[in-house]
């Protein structure tokens, strides 16, 4: 059997398996060949056991003439996405044993477009961090230095793509989770809108934040899943309608050039936490798009300063409340040496919940207790009233804002796990996006140190992914061609 | 803002039902002081006049057609629940003694 590498455009492998030139089967035996061969970076929880015959039934559908946007595309899922056939643990111990009863549009339009599930992958338990280290079950390695971190919480999502083992992977950002691993680990992550995505299926982090997105080795594979994972569902009331047209990134449509681009370069994320060679670099290459047609401008965006500050309240409190259901009864561990009702509660979410998971509930509940609303949950909310009209402004003036995604490239492994305000300094420059409810495209343009890659991201006016897309493509492209046009 | 005391973060420990030890208690402290510490900054911003927000993208009151619709079949929903009894989940005793 012929051998694929699955690091190519999907465009490309949807049409071979259109025409029959490749089967979905093989697509996916080569996806689970890498696997096996890259075990030892532990991006994956678990495999899909029904991959093979689900590729199969891809294959079938195929050759009754079905044409399917996503044929045979081998995927990985974040392990907070339900799926059926696997266990769903949002990598903590309290979900260990937990199968989902049902999955949610994500997965299902991903399957109904001929995407075969490969795998569920690794991440910060129930999203919370940014190394994939507060995982349960161990850390993933950094696909281009496995001494380090790929960043988190979607970190083995952003290394399963990374190091070639499925086309695309899809996880979920909700203060930056897609943005600062795909930065770390040298791929394209898109977080959308809040909504674009319907959340049904996907285990609750925080409900005003959680979106869904994909990671990709390119803009123009983002694109292709996006338009396939995009718009409401009755299930989710939160969600919206998708514009009309396709988030497809056709190559007659695709511009070279950023002709007439205004772009704001957010000053607060150039400050002191940055990393000189990260900073320099960056500057280096937002400069060169001016040769490209773009207009480059420095922008002050003051409340992002005071966003980490705010998220850290308003997510914790809402982790506090989605947290509550993990209850020792109806779903996941059970302590079984409880002799009442209330110690079930006490006893199961101690032995189930992980440290950070603990710190996040204990914060959520302490910030929302009486006496402590007004002064903590309260205030943070109007921060992030005063965050939103100071992007509105900025929007005003500028097409796209620009910035880094994380402040430095991936870290060593271990280096930050024992400070948790070190760790929640990961999320600096992705905080601020979540909280106002804009999409934003991370997409790596250069290395750093030995190798090390990192994103630039690029942020746009909500619900507006598509030309969000275009305009990644083009920096995309300037980033291939080094800066120089 | 005052440390936060051990006998305040067993109160909300309480009041978040997760059980922790003493050990537990007195680590778990020291942490959420340093965390709680940083976002006090935000009592700096001025805030006065400003309207707080909890949702970004303005939809309003999402209502459906209220028709019945078919729910998850029992013996699915209960089969994650670590006790059962007749079709019904089963707990652990609600009272003492």
């Amino acid at each position: 059997m012929a051998k694929f590498t699955l690091s190519g455009p999907i465009a490309d492998l949807v049409e071979q398996v259109t025409s029959g030139q490749v089967s979905a089967t093989q697509l996916v035996q080569t996806a689970l060949d890498r696997i096996a061969e890259t075990e030892d970076y532990h991006a994956i929880l678990e495999l899909n056991r029904y991959a093979l015959a689900d590729a199969q039934a891809v294959d079938a559908r195929v050759a009754a003439g079905e044409k399917l946007p996503l044929a045979g595309i081998p995927f990985a899922a974040k392990d907070n996405f339900l799926t059926l056939g696997t266990h769903t643990t949002a990598a903590s111990h309290i979900l260990e044993t937990f199968t989902a009863p049902y999955e949610g549009p994500a997965i299902a339009r991903l399957k109904a477009a001929g995407a075969v599930l490969v795998a569920k992958t690794n991440q910060d338990a129930f999203g919370h961090g940014g190394s994939t280290e507060n995982s349960d079950f161990g850390p993933t390695k950094n696909a281009h230095d496995p001494s380090r971190v790929p960043g988190g919480s979607s970190g083995g999502s952003t290394t399963a793509v990374a190091l070639g083992q499925v086309c695309f992977a899809i996880g979920t950002d909700t203060g930056g989770s897609i943005r600062q691993p795909s930065s770390l680990s040298g791929v394209v992550g898109l977080k959308v809108t809040y909504g674009l995505v319907p959340r049904t299926g996907v285990i609750a982090m925080a409900s005003s934040t959680d979106t869904i997105g994909p990671m990709t080795n390119s803009v123009a594979d983002a694109g292709m899943v996006l338009d396939v994972l995009a718009g409401r569902d009755a299930s989710d009331a939160t969600s919206i309608e998708r514009n009309a047209g396709s988030y497809r990134i056709e190559a007659d449509t695709l511009a070279d050039d950023l002709d007439g681009v205004k772009i704001g370069l957010i000053k607060e994320y150039l400050g002191e936490g940055l990393d000189a060679e990260v900073k320099a670099k960056l500057l280096a290459f937002v400069d060169s798009l001016k040769s490209r047609g773009a207009t480059v401008e420095t922008v002050s965006i003051p409340a992002t300063e005071r966003a980490l500050a705010a998220y850290y309240i308003l997510v914790p409190a809402e982790i506090s409340s989605n947290l509550a259901r993990y209850d020792g009864i109806r779903y996941g561990h059970s302590a079984a040496a409880a002799a009442n009702l209330e110690e079930t509660y006490f006893m199961s979410r101690d032995q189930g919940f992980g440290a950070e998971a603990k710190r996040r509930i204990m914060i959520g509940t302490y910030v929302l207790s009486s006496g402590y609303y007004d002064a903590y949950y309260k205030r943070a909310q109007k921060v992030r009233t005063k965050l939103v009209e100071e992007f509105d402004d900025a929007f005003a003036k500028y097409d796209y804002l620009v910035g880094p995604a994380a402040p430095t490239a991936a870290f060593p492994l271990g280096s930050k796990s024992g400070d948790p305000l070190a760790m929640y300094l990961e999320d600096v420059m992705t905080v601020a996006v979540s909280l106002v409810g804009a999409p934003a495209v991370v997409v790596p343009f250069a290395s750093v140190g030995d190798g090390l890659p990192v994103g630039l991201q690029i942020i746009g006016r909500q619900k507006l992914e598509g030309a969000l897309l275009q305009v990644a493509a083009a920096v995309e492209l300037a980033a291939a061609a080094g800066g120089q046009k | 803002m005052s440390k936060l005391s051990a006998a305040e973060v067993q109160r909300i420990s309480k009041l978040a039902h997760i059980g922790l030890s003493e050990a537990e208690v007195a680590h778990m402290a020291g942490e959420l002081e340093v965390i709680v510490s940083f976002v006090e900054q935000l009592q700096a911003v001025n805030v006065d006049g400003v309207e707080p927000t909890d949702q970004v993208t303005g939809l309003v009151d999402v209502m459906r057609e209220d028709v019945v619709a078919p729910s998850m079949d029992r013996t699915l929903a209960l089969s994650n629940a670590p006790a059962q009894l007749s079709g019904y989940i089963k707990v652990k005793r609600v009272l003492n003694g």
